[in-house]
């Protein structure tokens, strides 16, 4: 699949193929069943999904860090900025984290050390991969908390003493201190109330502008993919069932599921129009089906749909959707209930 | 068409901590008409989930009044209020913490049932009938009826919740967050669930959340808020269309719609929200508002009825005069 | 629908249609713990090991009598294992092998019921002090904590000093002393989940504190009060062993393990199977009990694995 959006810019992350599953002692869990994506130099995309979609371990296996027992990738390439993350030692492997490319996680509270100020923190990470003093280190660290929006002065105080908004935002003066190409987002603001959540990706945003960082953002939120991001896939068990720009994937929706989320959130505008929500439950990633694994809760779903794997048709150059359903070409959703 | 099922009026509730006295509800005064949903939005640390247990009497308020159906609740002694139980439950936010995981679902529905006698001399075939109705009612398969809590997931653990508010046939239920911990697909089953429950049973609910778009869907009157305090409360619509206190505004215009282009710049409040500790006399809102003035840290603003229906708690802004709209030219500006 | 209409309903429905809770079989939290705890070899030795423990004490309730293991015999002095006496003869000519295994009814006894008063009577008050708090609390515990300071060793001296050396004051000594560890368990159980919703949903019923004290609280703090019990057993077998030893424990003819080996101290070099058998039974026990404990934890909450 050549993607039309990337091949006039650098493209800093091509993932292609990725399978990665857990094996446990009685089952195993498939979280990834072949994803393949890529990300150009200061684009961001947002990976969209509800439980067990596998967006967490995407991420966690593009700086592979999938704990290895019981995790095993079992197929596919990532290449980040050239260096192929599944194939380095992990002496390798530790200088590209942090310096090429960062993450950072959901939970505020429990991502930093308690023990050590939030300046030596950041400083740490500017001293594993660049060649300067001590000082210099700490001088970009007090730089960078005054570029999320901290008073340098408190550099020298404790995570306990900082609220979940903060935190967070020192998080991510660490993930952006040695100017990585790629930031990996796993739900940042989650765990934030609504008008910090506003603060905080104002300026992730800000910040993607200054430094031409390539964004990951990982959500289940639509209304943070709008504002965040400039492509979208949404994956389902561990697939992405639909691929493209934001306009495609919000204005052209495709997939049943896809169609499914928008019918599920309250819309503002229009009240007292009853939701549709998505029948039945979540796949289970330890017993998927054969054919589509969406199939199970989808209404426009036929037999060829649950025999056999879906197939992947393009829309538009930019605009991909894994559905068995489009192969009959009349074939059409009925569109957002709730689109205004 | 005047049915006020619950009138709290002048509720407080205070804690003791080693700095000092937090006031995690101050003061809040409001009132619900039977049938209707009201809608508590806030922050985290604003004393929502303080207030519904409140009116629960799951923790014992500091000061005023909880008048359901004629009666103060906190005057009751321990059996009046084992008997108003029935009347009055609660859906917990949390599906995994709030089942006890040693019991099935057969014992967490009927138990209840069994605890207050409420089907005296039944059998156990009897109850356990109940139990099928109730599953069925909120839509559990009949197979699950043995399954412990950790054997199923957050969905179908939430609406276990719910028959277990249902098995007394309450009039009304506080639903401190009942969607919040739930995937977006699973949240819109249970909010029709919800719905569907409130026409068919008549009841009655007060519906907890931070999530705006939510609360917007499911209330017919809303009240917001902040440090304790009720700080706007309209209808709906109202408060949405027209929101007048700063931090609703600041509220509102940080939600993030789903739609290309849909997300223009929030409203940044200043600051970090103040602490509950000791609370000076004064707006609460106040540091963090762009539009204050002297007059704002002259005690704390009163709850008023600027309009029909629409309260406010805003010292600039009084029926008839809304002093933030000149300022307003002067903010944007600055 | 009015309640007296839904019991009216529900009774015609009632007789009809077999249960479904017959028809879906409850998954026993028992027989999943049981199957997990097989999978472990550690625990199941152990188990093994107590199991024959017990048969040998009942073995020794029909078969051997008071005299076989008192009667004195110096002819028979200080002789080595053979077929005819499998661990020998002791310095009174008596059968080591009928002693030892008679000493079985003190030790198993003393393990398991010392624990089980110090269970009981432990966990009771830990779960008040851990649920009510207060000065409730303040008070339990103090006077837990003061029952802790005193070796189990030292009291068991001072009460059988006190009350004279029987078996059943052996029995209180080492209960008592089991008491304090007991009381601090259940209370922190008791704290980590006094907090959780379901809690407050059983108070939204109208259940007394008092009830929801056991009924819905202690059942789910019980796991590692379980395994530490477990666990406990060994070391009051210890305890006997040492208090015996030194003198403290049973009345001097009976033959508690401790007290053999403290007879067949004398005797080390000239015949070191008189302490032999009685010391590896002591840590046959010691070892089954810890790893059967060990086992517990893993098997007891499933929900901590995936």
């Amino acid at each position: 699949m050549i993607d039309e959006s990337t091949t006039n810019s650098e493209v800093v992350l091509e993932v292609e193929d990725l399978v990665v599953h857990y094996e446990l002692k009685n089952e195993t869990v498939k979280a990834v069943n072949g994803v393949s994506f890529s990300l150009t130099k200061g684009r961001s995309i947002g990976l969209v999904g509800e439980t067990g979609a596998g967006k967490t371990t995407t991420a966690l296996a593009i700086m592979n860090l999938v704990p290895k027992p019981p995790g095993v990738i079992k197929s596919g390439t990532i290449d980040v900025c050239g260096y192929k993350m599944l194939e380095l030692k992990p002496k390798q492997l530790e200088k590209i984290r942090g310096k090429e490319i960062s993450m950072i996680f959901q939970d505020p509270m429990t991502s930093l050390n308690p023990v050590i100020p939030v300046g030596d923190q950041i400083a740490e990470s500017v001293r594993l991969h660049e060649n300067v003093s001590a000082s210099q280190a700490y001088d970009r660290a007090v730089e960078m908390l005054e570029l999320v929006g901290i008073p340098g002065e408190r550099a020298g105080e404790y995570p306990h003493q900082f609220s979940g908004g903060m935190r967070q935002r020192v998080l991510i003066a660490i993930a952006l201190a040695c100017n990585p190409r790629i930031l990996i987002a796993d739900e940042p603001t989650t765990a934030l109330d609504v008008t910090i959540q506003a603060q905080v990706l104002n300026m992730i945003n800000d910040l993607k502008k200054k430094f031409g960082t390539a964004l990951i953002m990982i959500t289940h939120d639509l209304g943070v993919v709008a504002k965040m991001c400039d492509d979208v896939a949404v994956m389902y068990a561990g697939r992405i069932v639909e691929k493209g720009t934001l306009e495609d994937v919000f204005n052209d929706t495709k997939h049943p599921y896809t169609e499914g989320l928008f019918n599920s959130l309250p819309d503002i505008s229009k009240k007292g129009t009853d939701l549709k929500p998505i029948p039945g439950q979540i796949a289970d990633p330890t017993r998927l089906p054969e054919g589509c694994a969406f199939a199970p809760r989808c209404r426009y779903a036929t037999d060829a749909c649950r025999e056999k794997p879906p197939t992947i048709h393009q829309i538009s150059p930019t605009h991909f959707v894994e559905c068995t359903a489009y192969d009959d070409p009349g074939f059409h959703i009925e569109g957002w209930q709730n689109h205004g | 068409m005047g049915d006020t099922i619950l009138e709290v009026r002048n509720l407080k509730k205070y804690f003791k901590s080693p700095r000092g006295m937090v006031h995690a509800v101050d003061g809040v005064q409001f009132s619900i008409e039977r049938g209707q949903t009201l809608g508590v939005v806030g922050e985290s640390g604003c004393g929502k989930s303080t207030l519904g247990r409140c009116i629960l009497r799951l923790i014992e308020p500091t000061e005023g009044e909880v008048i359901f159906e004629g009666r103060d609740i906190c005057k009751l002694n321990k059996r009046e209020l084992k008997e108003l139980r029935k009347d009055m439950q609660i859906i917990f936010q949390d599906p995994f913490s709030s089942l006890n995981p040693r019991k099935t679902v057969l014992e967490i529905i009927s138990e209840p049932i069994i605890f207050n006698k409420l089907m005296k001399g039944a059998s156990k075939a009897e109850i356990e009938n109940r139990v099928l109705e109730l599953m069925d009612t909120v839509g559990i398969a009949e197979r699950l009826i043995n399954s412990y809590p950790h054997e199923l997931d957050g969905g179908r653990r939430q609406r276990i919740g719910i028959a277990r508010a249902l098995a007394m046939n309450p009039k009304f239920i506080v639903c401190d967050e009942p969607v919040s911990a739930l995937d977006v697909s699973i949240q819109a089953q249970i909010l029709n669930l919800l719905k569907k429950l409130q026409k068919e049973m008549g009841l009655t609910y007060m519906f907890i959340t931070h999530d705006l778009a939510v609360v917007h869907y499911f209330s017919n009157d809303i009240i917001v808020m902040y440090l304790g305090q009720i700080v706007e409360k309209a209808p709906s619509e109202i408060l949405f269309n027209n929101p007048l206190h700063p931090y609703t505004k600041a509220l509102l215009s940080a939600i993030l719609v789903p739609k290309v282009g849909g997300n223009k710049d929030s409203i940044q409040l200043r600051g970090e929200v103040t602490s509950p500790i000791d609370p000076p006399d004064e707006c609460r809102f106040a540091k963090r508002c762009d539009y204050r003035c002297e007059a704002c840290e002259a005690g704390n603003p009163p709850l008023l009825e600027v309009e029909p229906n629409h309260f406010v708690a805003c010292h600039c802004i009084k029926p008839g005069e809304n002093l933030l709209k000149e300022r307003e030219g002067y903010v944007s500006a600055g | 629908m009015s309640r007296e209409q839904m019991t009216a309903v529900t009774q015609k429905q009632g007789q009809s249609a077999t249960l479904a809770s017959r028809r879906y079989k409850k998954k026993s939290g028992f027989v999943e713990s049981w199957n997990r705890l097989k999978t472990n070899p550690g625990a199941m030795f152990g188990l093994i090991v107590l199991i024959i423990m017990v048969l040998l004490m009942i073995y020794s309730f029909l078969f051997i009598t008071k005299d076989d293991v008192m009667a004195i015999n110096s002819g028979n002095r200080f002789k080595p294992p053979s077929a005819q006496h499998p661990f020998g003869t002791d310095s009174m000519g008596r059968d080591l092998f009928k002693r030892t295994i008679y000493g079985t009814r003190y030790s198993l006894t003393v393990g398991f019921f010392s624990v089980a008063f110090g269970f009981i009577v432990g966990v009771f008050f830990g779960t008040i002090a851990g649920y009510f708090g207060g000065w409730v609390e303040e008070i339990i515990m103090r006077v837990s904590d003061v029952m802790a300071s005193i070796p189990g060793m030292l009291l068991g001296m001072v009460i059988v000093a006190v009350m004279g050396p029987s078996f059943l004051n052996l029995l209180l000594a080492i209960g008592i002393s089991n008491i304090s560890g007991f009381v601090r368990m259940a209370r922190a159980s008791v704290l980590s989940v006094k907090g959780s919703e379901f809690v407050e949903a059983a108070r939204a019923i109208g259940m007394s504190e008092m009830r929801i004290a056991f009924s819905q609280v202690l059942p789910n703090s019980l796991s590692p009060l379980i395994v530490t019990a477990t666990a406990r057993i060994a070391t009051s077998v210890l305890a006997a062993a040492g208090l015996s030893f030194i003198g403290f424990g049973v009345p001097v003819p009976l033959p508690e393990w401790g007290a053999l080996i403290s007879d067949g101290r004398s005797y080390l070099s000239l015949a070191p199977h008189l302490t032999l058998f009685p010391g590896i039974f002591i840590m046959l026990v010691t070892f089954a009990c810890s790893l059967l404990g060990d086992g517990l934890r893993d098997a007891l909450d499933p929900k901590l694995k995936q």
